[in-house]
């Protein structure tokens, strides 16, 4: 299917929705059964190694696109949890190894979408620097479609550094590890055991590991651990006081856990610009009937 | 104006300004702009007297400016309509430092290096440095999503803020964004970032502080050519090289910079690269063997590793006080802005030189190359006749070509009146509508900063009698 095949599929009236591989689908609540379902179009439209950036149409898997992306040598923000580029950037959230791959949403430097009214919208620039007008890409970066069907992005990719290891330890405090590696891919725990992901250049990699060994003992490992289902966005230091099963990206507050998070309270203003967003973008509410980021 | 003024002084006392001296200066900013016309003005203090500002403000009908340090390159700060002109200036305190958590929460009136000046005992900086860093402000930053040299590898401004207290144009007072990992909601801390004083006013911000590199190789290249200096930074960053910077200087800038601060450049070179890496030795040693190959095989007849601190600070005094070292070559300059694809750099470059060379003006070229981000200088004297119709038409061609080269706009001195004109060349009718929708859900009465970035016929109709104004601020 072609971008323009998407907007004809959205068109401009009727309760509809764009489903992604489903992976997330009940995000910011259930669906009104009214809606229509689309799939968005499939393919990397232009990858461009040299600029670092890739234009890339929402339906296509991420998995796909990290493939291709591996072949440059580079790779994205963007997770990569069985689902859609168009998905992952609707639900907004980081990949595990945020602090070595940034942040998603620093990650997507132009989206086009499909308005309520049926219109193809462009926000932001293919460039990897970019300040020409308001920042749409950030809007409907976490906005779960409530704003507009994503139908193409173009995202900043990165070099694959020279070297990576998985290591662990059940004796080194977790909170330290920030200290002494100077940029780690991701440091997890899951109280018991600390697992860290070392990347750079070989020698980077083995000066981080001699400082590591000060802290404890380390061993080799596959990747991260198996993570507890709920995703929970807490401030880094509130990690420190985690208790029951779960596992704590240090440093950056993600934590997985065996229960869902409370529903987090926005201030009163906040949900009144977020009322005002919706009705400007959706004033008929057809955009994913049912969910709210809100 | 005497109702508005009593009910402002109410509050700030003698802190209300407007007397004409002052409302003279604050009609500009660091742009080419005559500016328009400010009404009182308001030094405040804290919070609260910003949110009593803007609610007198909307009493009188009146619309409001913030202002930082009024360093900003687009017209942002220049007040149309006699706003009530806000200054974030006194409100310069950084509150809290919490390395652990590596955030610090600072007011926005904090100037930019000061910041830095300030985490430097503890190890750490703010990443953004834009050229200004020595006047401008964090709330600035913030509101134009600033960019500097170190902007190629850790990201512009918004990368780096986490969290602020705005008060918003209705007079709200609420906090955007939060500092746990992945707040809830719409990103309206990101979009607040690069809103152009537009959305609100950032009364305290949450930064996030990095972590100064243990290593650090600063690099200076020499060549024939820009053009060669340009593909040197294509080759760099195909190679699989993200350095902190990569910046270009052409021979004019080169020279002028010499006269004023004897920074060690070549003034024989065409051009020259200024490249810097950093992390830990290991790993910088490595890049920066890699990009003195790479700078060779494009042509380089110099390669030169700075030796000690004080060498790399001298480098990087040159290419920050490039702008200083232009006012001792002519009075005026009009300092542009635009983003090229990276492999487009050289051949825009030609293009720039030409389209000023056409117009009779003296253009040079000190730039963000790693980002692809040009800063084509033009150098006028504001009292020759006529000048600026020239410096405006070669503005606009330089728009033209670095949009047909598939670049943007602006890569960080933002929209503001400057590039409003141009906006319909990159954007459509219903983009430009989105736009304007996503502003009208944070000021639905187009009250804070009305008349900017969104251009005419898509912008609030209650202040269409505003939008004549651009039109004659030029010189
Ligand atoms: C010599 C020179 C070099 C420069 N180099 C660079 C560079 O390398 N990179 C770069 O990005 N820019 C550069 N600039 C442009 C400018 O310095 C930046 O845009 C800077 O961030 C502006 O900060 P300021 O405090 O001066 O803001 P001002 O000029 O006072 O205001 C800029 C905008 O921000 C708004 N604003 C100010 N404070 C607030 C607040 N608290 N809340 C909401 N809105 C607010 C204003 O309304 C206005 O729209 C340069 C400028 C000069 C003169």
């Amino acid at each position: 299917m072609s971008l323009d095949a998407f907007v004809d599929e959205i068109g401009d009236t009727g309760p509809v929705s764009v489903a992604g591989a489903r992976t997330r689908w009940d995000l910011g609540g259930t669906l009104d059964p009214s809606a229509r379902i689309v799939t968005a179009p499939t393919g990397v439209v232009e990858y461009l190694p040299d600029e670092m950036t890739v234009t890339v149409l929402a339906g296509t898997p991420v998995h796909e696109l990290s493939q291709v992306l591996a072949e440059r040598g580079q790779r994205c923000a963007l997770p990569d949890r069985g689902g859609t580029v168009g998905g992952a950037i609707a639900v907004g959230e980081n990949h595990l190894e945020v602090l070595g791959r940034g942040t998603l949403r620093a990650s997507v430097l132009q989206v086009r979408y499909v308005s309520a009214e049926g219109r193809l919208v462009k926000g932001g620039g293919p460039t990897v620097k970019n300040v020409s007008g308001f920042d749409i890409p950030r809007l409907m970066t976490g906005a779960i479609g409530t704003l507009g069907m994503i139908g193409e992005v173009i995202l900043r990719t990165n070099p694959i550094p020279a070297t990576s290891i998985w290591v662990e330890s059940s004796d080194a405090d977790p909170f330290t590890v920030a200290d002494v590696v100077l940029r780690p891919g991701v440091i997890l725990s899951n109280s018991a055991t600390t697992r860290v992901l070392v990347e750079g250049h070989a020698p980077d990699v083995a000066s981080a590991m001699e400082a590591l060994r000060k802290l404890g003992t380390w061993n080799e490992c596959d990747g991260p651990f198996d993570c507890p289902p709920h995703r929970w966005s807490l401030e880094p230091a509130d990690l420190r006081s985690l208790e029951g099963v779960h596992v704590a990206s240090i440093g950056v507050g993600t934590a997985w856990r065996e229960v869902e998070q409370p529903r987090r309270n926005l201030p009163g203003p906040v949900v009144e610009i977020s009322r005002r967003l919706k009705s400007n973008f959706d004033p008929t509410g057809r955009l994913n009937p049912g969910r709210s980021v809100i | 104006m005497s109702d508005l003024v009593d009910d402002l002084r109410a509050v700030l006392g003698d802190r209300v300004r407007t007397d004409g001296a002052q409302r003279a200066l604050l009609r500009r900013d660091a742009s080419v702009f005559e500016g328009g016309s400010a009404g009182p003005i308001c030094l405040c203090d804290n919070t609260a007297e910003v949110q009593h500002v803007v609610r007198t403000a909307i009493t009188h009908g009146r619309a409001v400016v913030p202002r930082g340090a009024g360093t900003g390159l687009a017209g942002g700060a220049v007040p149309l309509g006699e706003p009530v002109v806000i200054s974030l200036a006194r409100m310069n305190k950084v509150l809290e430092v919490d390395v652990d958590a590596r955030i610090a929460w600072v007011q926005p009136g904090v100037v930019n290096l000061d910041l830095s000046k300030h985490l430097a005992p503890l190890g750490f900086h703010f990443a953004p440095d834009p050229s200004s860093q020595q006047v401008c402000t964090i709330g600035g930053n913030v509101a134009n999503n600033s960019g500097g040299p170190h902007c190629l590898a850790y990201g512009v401004t918004n990368a780096h803020i986490l969290a602020m207290e705005v008060v918003l144009p209705d007079g709200e007072v609420t906090v955007l964004g939060g500092l746990d990992a992945e707040p809830a909601g719409y990103d309206l801390r990101g979009v607040f970032v690069g809103g152009e004083g537009m959305l609100g006013i950032a009364t305290r911000v949450a930064v996030r502080i990095t972590p100064n590199p243990p290593a650090v190789r600063t690099l200076l290249l020499s060549f024939e050519t820009t053009r060669q200096a340009a593909a040197t930074v294509s080759s760099v960053i195909a190679a699989g090289i993200v350095p902190a910077a990569m910046e270009v200087m052409d021979q004019r800038i080169i020279i002028a910079v010499e006269n004023y601060v004897h920074a060690g450049y070549p003034t024989d070179a065409g051009a020259v690269l200024l490249a810097e890496v950093d992390g830990l030795e290991g790993g910088a040693e490595i890049d920066a063997a890699r990009i003195a190959e790479i700078g060779r095989a494009e042509g380089a007849t110099a390669v030169h590793l700075a030796e000690d601190e004080n060498q790399r600070a001298l480098l990087w005094k040159g290419r920050k006080t490039a702008f200083g070292a232009v006012a001792q070559v002519t009075p005026n300059y009009y300092l542009h802005d635009t983003v090229v694809p990276r492999s487009k750099l050289a051949e825009v470059l030609d293009r720039v030189y030409e389209i000023a060379d056409r117009h009779d003006l003296l253009v040079m070229n000190v730039f963000h190359a790693g980002d692809g981000n040009l800063h084509p200088l033009l150098l006028f004297d504001a009292r020759e006749p006529g000048v600026y119709e020239r410096v405006h038409a070669a503005g606009a061609e330089i728009v033209e070509a670095s949009l047909a080269a598939g670049g943007v706009l602006s890569g960080e001195h933002g929209v503001g009146i400057e590039k409003q004109p141009y906006m319909s060349m990159l954007f459509s009718d219903d983009d430009l509508d989105h736009q304007e929708r996503l502003r009208r859900a944070f000021d639905p009465a187009c009250r804070s900063n009305p008349g900017k970035v969104i251009p005419e016929g898509h912008s609030c109709a209650d202040i269409q009698h505003l939008r004549t104004v651009p039109e004659g601020v030029w010189g």
